[in-house]
């Protein structure tokens, strides 16, 4: 996940995507990269229209067994984040090892 | 070749190809399609992007978004290749993952 939509629709069906394979028995993994950060911030609220916040989504992929969330360290570090800002644990990966963690995988879904 | 990444956004308009370019690993293809064909034209400004790759990564143009761009074989770098509908599918054929940067 690459960017932060704030309509929440796309990260919405990303997640629904990513937890029926998980349901399925298929090993997922998130990878968020570029603004993908900011989707997992701490903080976030509701609009005044009543659009949700989208990072409370991500608390729940823990239930389907989606516990591997990775996050690049030149993303975070490029926003001023660190993962103390994020809702959820994540594993921080740097950049040059990205490459490798792509390989590591059968498929590769951009959200 | 490990990974074709297809990139659909003008150079110009996102950072889709740079984003891109750095995580792209060794011996991995780039298949510009769509809007990201305009990074593909010489003498523009991501021709230094796209030079900060050459040798590490492959590139490649699909003809007929150039064509539907007014882009001509002319106007394109010589190190990238350009590719038909046809060729694309052996891209994908010959990849072990296709990633898409948009």
């Amino acid at each position: 996940m690459r960017s932060a939509p704030r309509n929440g629709a796309r990260v919405r069906e990303s997640l629904d995507m990513a937890m029926t394979a998980a349901a399925f028995d298929q090993a997922v993994r998130l990878l968020m990269l570029d603004d993908g950060v900011f989707l997992l911030k701490r903080g976030q609220r509701f609009e005044p229209n009543g659009l949700k916040p989208v990072a409370p989504l991500f608390e729940a992929l823990a239930l389907y067994d989606v516990e591997d969330v990775f996050v690049e360290r030149e993303s975070l570090r490029g926003r001023h984040l660190t993962t103390e800002d994020l809702v959820i644990p994540v594993r921080v990966v740097e950049r040059a090892d990205i490459a490798g963690l792509t390989a590591e995988h059968d498929l590769v879904i951009s959200c | 070749m490990a990974v074709l990444h297809l990139v659909n956004r003008s150079p110009q308009e996102s950072r889709a190809l740079e984003d891109c370019l750095v995580r792209a690993g060794e011996s991995d293809a780039i298949l510009l399609i769509e809007n990201g064909v305009y990074a593909a034209v010489k003498g523009g400004d991501s021709e230094a992007v796209l030079k900060s790759a050459m040798g590490r990564v492959r590139f490649y143009a699909l003809g007929p978004d150039l064509d539907a761009r007014g882009v001509e074989t002319s106007e394109v770098a010589e190190t990238i290749r350009i590719v038909d509908y046809g060729g694309f599918v052996d891209l994908t054929v010959e990849s072990r993952l296709v990633q898409s940067w948009f």
